[in-house]
């Protein structure tokens, strides 16, 4: 990629990358956010909507985090973060609460990764084989057992190399799961075609975009 | 008359043999037995097996139990934390062994041990590093993966109230392996926040039944803190 090649566009904010997720989700949902970036798309689901967040540990309608005068010791997120239960809001155990994920009943799971490939493989817990201590915790029940999987990530990773790939080089999370993709750059769908860009970061170009990709993109039908 | 509340730590600790396989319930500092594993700190019993969602923080509780070089295996889905020296150094030394697990099937392995059931298949894990040497069997279009029961010879828990036969409460998130653990192990040990007296529990309100418990240790330290 040419110096050139690279046009005058802005990249999505982390906010607009979180906000562009929530406008996706739609009233009635079951949520699991991973953490990270995504855990930030609850913060712009206006609450009027009523879309019902789960926690891994057994924490199903989770509310906004508490005011530091108002935090219960008791009640934490999978991130180990102090949260609030929404009225209507309900704690299970552990195997009741994967059984959420695991039997298939919640609508969505949004998850961070390191590489996606366009036939939906993901690769997000482990950066090489030999990791010295992989940590998986729950994001292979979620990116098996969710009904949709969606992935919320930068587009390449620090030094400019693609996350979106034709094979994942990392260890997978799960094969094939992934639907859609947001990035700072773009939102993608993943399909029997492989990749297919839905929206662009505002002046990036379709060309520039393909650049900074190493899976073919392709343009809806 | 039952009464399965103890006096002592040592009387909630005895027998409790070198070899044995340890459940410990709890995720982050919320719902954990820290009492109790300090308990067992204290009793001496070597060469276990420990599974826990983490691998402990810092130098307390589980890490503590560690780095006495009492753990020979552990069996947990993120053995990160806030501060995870001393695993990390036990393990880049090869000295504990690790076998990493998807965080549900970690606790449907216990719900299993707890209902009879010795193996069950999952989609889990099925095309990744964590399927590898398992059965594998396609069911309904759909291939899934055997995973085997994890029982405990001891459980630690931790519950909000308990009575004298057992019955036990839990309070939030202080749930999350709680209930699972109980059901999964030989011997189940309880610190309870609260000693209720017997029928004072709501029944639908009781999430352990009694049935699941061997030992209660009255430990009212208060609210979880620090991850």
């Amino acid at each position: 990629m040419s110096g050139s090649a690279v046009a005058d566009f802005k990249p999505f904010s982390r906010t607009q990358m979180a906000q562009r997720v929530a406008n996706d989700i739609p009233e009635g949902w079951y949520v699991n956010l991973g953490i990270g970036i995504p855990t930030a798309v609850a913060d712009h689901v206006p609450l009027d909507r009523e879309v019902i967040f789960h926690s891994e540990n057994g924490v199903l309608g989770m509310g906004p985090a508490p005011a530091k005068d108002k935090i219960e010791p008791w009640l934490i997120n999978a991130g180990k973060q102090y949260v609030t239960l929404r009225a209507g809001g309900s704690i299970c155990h552990h195997a009741d609460s994967f059984s959420m994920i695991r039997g298939g009943h919640l609508d969505l799971c949004v998850l961070g990764a390191f590489q996606v490939a366009d036939n939906g493989d993901i690769a997000n817990w482990a950066t090489s084989e030999n990791d010295t201590a992989p940590a998986v915790g729950g994001a292979m029940d979620l990116a098996a057992g969710a009904k949709r999987l969606w992935v919320l990530m930068e587009h390449t990773t620090k030094d400019g190399s693609p996350k979106l790939v034709t094979k994942c080089t990392y260890p997978l999370t799960a094969p094939r799961a992934v639907k859609r993709v947001y990035t700072n750059l773009a939102t993608i769908d993943v399909t029997e075609r492989g990749f297919v860009v839905l929206d662009m970061a505002p002046g990036l170009t379709f060309e520039n975009l393909q650049a900074q990709t190493e899976a073919k993109l392709h343009l809806p039908a | 008359m039952i009464n399965k509340i103890v006096q002592s730590m040592a009387d909630a600790m005895a027998d409790i043999k070198d070899g044995s396989t340890v459940l410990l319930a709890g995720f982050g500092a919320v719902g954990q037995p820290n009492v109790l594993i300090d308990g067992l700190i204290e009793q001496g019993a070597k060469n276990l097996t420990v599974a826990c969602n983490n691998a402990g923080t810092g130098h307390i509780g589980l890490a503590r139990l560690m780095e006495l070089g009492r753990v020979s295996k552990i069996v947990c889905s993120f053995p990160r934390s806030s501060d995870p020296v001393v695993f990390e150094t036990l393990y880049r030394a090869g000295k504990i062994e690790l076998e990493i697990v998807p965080q549900g099937t970690l606790a449907e392995r216990m719900r299993a041990a707890g209902a009879g059931v010795p193996a069950f298949f999952t989609a889990t894990g099925v095309g990744t590093k964590m399927a590898v040497g398992k059965e594998h069997r396609e069911i309904d279009g759909r291939t899934y993966i055997l995973e085997n029961a994890l029982q405990g010879d001891l459980g630690l828990v931790e519950a909000w109230e308990a009575d004298r036969w057992g019955n036990l409460t839990y309070r939030l998130a202080g749930r999350n392996f709680n209930p699972i653990v109980a059901m999964a192990s030989k011997l189940t040990v309880v610190q309870t926040q609260h000693v209720r007296e017997l029928g004072a529990l709501d029944p639908d309100h009781i999430v352990t039944p009694g049935i699941f418990v061997d030992r209660v240790l009255h430990v009212p330290y208060g609210d979880p803190s620090g991850f």
